[in-house]
């Protein structure tokens, strides 16, 4: 980013404000709905400034794999579609958009909020995959912890469809059965942009930080997953009050999440 | 034989605004039979018999003696290439750049680098669409500091207000420094506590750009927001003498000595020679 | 035995709900949304913008570039893999055909427009939604346009020409089903997009194109009333 640019949103933090009038440590107002597409099992959109994504989760039936015959699949994907901003392109998916979706699907995983076992069907032969989509409608910034959420959402809201006597999934009906999620690992993005640290950067703001970390966080303050972007390196203290930040978000976030899906 | 429209309604592609023969189409319009319809989304202008739509929304399409706020995407043999938020880029030539004198082969980027914003004003567009800018001139130059803002170049005129009533009254609401360009991009620099308030009111000003009463909405805004009454904000014809731009000091002032050497000067027509010392 | 009372409980020639808003996405040059009965669609147009690649400028005028794309969890079954599929490309192409004759590009000569078509949930007749989310999206952008394209099926269900086909009729009877995605412009109801799958007679066909007007027409009502609310809604919260 230009450095005119960036020495101006610096400025402007140390006095405490951001580019939006927000103060350093407050998120958007987000907003969850969920239920937001019929042919997913379960869906979530979610809102925050401008960013809105849209999670979808499909199940289907399929073999496991072969070091993991009695466990189910659960995978998360991301895609920065162009619809949603103009400076993403048509083609595989970026490297950005990979490490949104690896790191979402981290922290459900190494949660164990999840029991891969409830689904299997049929040891070594059958198993439900559950595939989770996160993608942006609109984009700016703060994409990890907006899909996270939804993601969340999403899969607190899916539903198993029917299975006939022949074993095929019917697609047209659902069942009362949910994915009994033990735990909501809730990521949280703080920023460091100069000496200060921030939460949910807009894209503008993205564009300026000199390093992130990513903490997933459960209810009872526990880490699940950690991840650290960008190039400037961070000091133990520093990690020590991003992660200070992110248990305080993610208890926000959280209630937000229990009163939209269950 | 009748009008379906009022002036200074809202049209959508399609839509009918006349019937009969008695009125005539123009620019974001065109007849089709016996009926006039839009073929933008537009405001409807009613000019005698003349009909025509005024865009509300669209890309800025470069015109001569347009001031805009560009950014540089490219160093080039002989010049900068500007991204002017247009799909057609814009070169600023060495010539053009600077009162200085830039020796040949000299490090362009001390002068403009990438990613740096300035003003210009264009100064040629073929019809091809290659536009050459100036930044010799009052008010042009590189900009420091501040942020950048992205509106609709359509409603750029409404956000400048009459003779630049509208952004006075902002700039007076928040002390914040903005240059508009014409491109739809805007420059601003103040205090970080009112400078949002400032994009805030830009954005409203966008939002609302095709509606009346806007002056006294964005100051009932602006006095909500700063704690100033309603009088303070109101712009009086001494704010907007202020408001012109300084006396050319920058013509006047005699140019910095380089110290780089010129070898095989090439002659210039004599408009165009420098005043060296 | 004829199809006389629709799955749905429609009138032989209405179609499904329909939503339509435009400006819905922040970051495109204009956007639109379209939904019909379980079908939704969202579009966002970019530009006219710099074209890359280079080859594909046309120094006489502005080119347009359509993407439609099904989310990953919009099909009616399985997980969709998400990128280009033979299937996508086609419809791509045939959406890009069905709105080319309305809009006018020759001010932005070596531009692109880019039309980006996502749809979050199908249940038939998602190239349709499509094109009429993507005319409302061009509209929005303020692209020239001599008029709206608005889009829907008409088709042939056990003898029966119904419009605006459901997956359920779709599904109802695979030999006996007509299905004819079409789009038109309104002002002059020539015909920019034409589809069928299945077996018609000819007079069924002429048929067929007749019935479907007025919906089509209705369909154009709401794609420019959508782009219209955009600023009424702004201009009556400006009276409060």
């Amino acid at each position: 980013m230009n450095q005119e640019r960036k020495k101006h949103i610096v400025r402007a933090l140390a006095a405490g404000v951001r580019l939006d009038g927000r103060k350093l440590d407050e998120f958007r107002p987000v907003e969850l709905k969920v239920g937001v597409s019929s042919t997913a099992e379960g869906s979530a959109m979610v809102k925050a400034g401008d960013t809105e994504a849209i999670a979808g989760v499909k199940m289907g039936l399929g073999t496991p794999y072969p070091d993991t015959p009695d466990s189910g699949v659960l995978m998360v994907n991301a895609e920065l579609l162009p619809i949603s901003n103009p400076e993403f392109e048509s083609g595989p998916p970026s490297i950005e958009s990979i490490e949104v979706a690896r790191v979402i699907d981290r922290g459900i995983r190494e949660s164990h909020s999840f029991d891969t076992k409830s689904l299997c069907v049929e040891k070594g032969e059958k198993v439900w995959m559950v595939q989770c989509d996160i993608l942006p409608l609109n984009f700016d910034g703060n994409l990890i912890d907006l899909g996270g959420l939804a993601v969340l959402a999403a899969l607190r809201d899916a539903r198993f469809p029917k299975v006939d006597e022949e074993g095929a999934v019917d697609y047209h009906e659902k069942t009362d059965k949910g994915l009994a999620l033990q735990q909501l690992p809730v990521p949280i993005t703080v920023g460091k942009i100069g000496e200060h640290l921030i939460v949910d950067p807009a894209q503008e703001e993205e564009q300026a930080l000199d390093a992130r970390l990513t903490m997933t966080m459960l209810a009872d303050g526990t880490v699940c997953a950690l991840q650290k972007g960008g190039q400037a390196p961070l000091t133990i203290s520093e990690i020590k009050e991003m992660v200070k930040l992110a248990d305080a978000k993610s208890k926000e976030l959280r209630k937000q999440l229990l009163e939209v899906a269950t | 034989m009748d009008l379906r429209v009022q002036d200074k309604e809202v049209v959508v592609p399609g839509q009918v605004v006349a019937t009969g023969m008695e009125y005539l189409p123009a620019d974001g319009a065109y007849r089709l039979d016996d009926e006039i319809r839009a073929n933008r989304l537009g405001l409807i202008k009613i000019e005698g018999k003349v009909i025509k739509s005024i865009p509300l929304t669209g890309v800025y399409l470069p015109q001569k003696n347009d001031v805009v706020v560009g950014r540089v995407i490219d160093i080039l043999m002989s010049g900068w290439r500007l991204d002017i938020n247009s799909p057609y880029s814009a070169v600023l030539p060495i010539k053009d750049a600077t009162f200085d004198f830039i020796a040949k082969g000299a490090d362009l980027t001390k002068y403009f680098d990438l990613d740096d914003y300035v003003v210009a004003k264009i100064i040629q567009v073929t019809s091809q669409n290659l536009v050459d800018v100036t930044c010799k001139g009052q008010g042009l130059h590189k900009l420091d500091g501040g942020r950048i803002l992205k509106v609709g170049p359509h409603k750029v005129p409404r956000i400048i207000g009459t003779k630049g009533s509208m952004i006075t009254m902002v700039k007076k609401a928040t002390n914040c420094r903005v240059i508009v360009g014409q491109n739809g991009r805007i420059w601003l620099s103040g205090e970080p506590d009112k400078e949002h308030v400032a994009v805030k009111a830009i954005k409203m000003i966008e939002d609302l750009a095709h509606t009346v009463g806007l002056t006294e909405q964005v100051k009932s805004f602006l006095a909500e927001q700063t704690g100033l009454s309603a009088d303070a904000l109101t712009v009086k014809e001494e704010d907007l003498v202020a408001e012109r731009p300084k006396d050319e000091q920058r013509h006047r002032r005699p140019p910095r000595r380089s110290g780089g050497t010129r070898d095989g000067p090439r002659r210039r027509p004599y408009g165009e020679r420098r005043q060296r010392r | 035995m004829a199809y006389e009372k629709r799955i749905s409980g429609r009138a032989l020639d209405e179609p499904r709900k329909i939503t339509a808003n435009a400006g819905v996405i922040k970051k495109a040059d204009g956007s639109g949304y379209f939904k019909i009965g379980e079908t939704a669609a969202y579009a966002a147009v970019y530009g006219p913008r710099e074209c890359h690649p280079a080859f594909m400028r046309n120094p006489k005028m502005g080119i347009l570039r359509c993407n439609y794309s099904m989310m990953p969890f919009s099909g009616d079954g399985e997980r969709v893999r998400p990128g280009p599929s033979r299937r996508s490309k086609e419809i791509s192409m045939v959406t890009k055909n069905a709105l080319l004759p309305v809009v006018d590009l020759k001010e932005y000569p070596n531009t692109v427009v880019d039309v980006f078509i996502e749809l979050p949930e199908t249940d038939a007749g998602s190239r349709c939604a499509g094109i009429c989310a993507a005319a409302i999206a061009l509209a929005d952008a303020g692209i020239t346009m001599r008029d709206v394209v608005p889009a829907v099926s008409v088709g042939q269900v056990d003898g029966t020409i119904v419009v605006d086909l459901d997956g359920a009729e779709e599904h109802l009877d695979e030999n006996a089903a007509a299905d004819i995605p079409l789009a038109m412009v309104p002002s002059t109801e020539e015909i920019t997009l034409l589809q069928m799958d299945g077996i018609v007679e000819q007079d069924t066909l002429f048929r067929a194109l007749e019935t479907v007007k007025p919906a089509l027409h209705n369909i154009a009502e709401a794609q420019r009333r959508a782009v219209k609310e955009c600023y009424q809604q702004q201009a009556g919260g400006d009276a409060q």
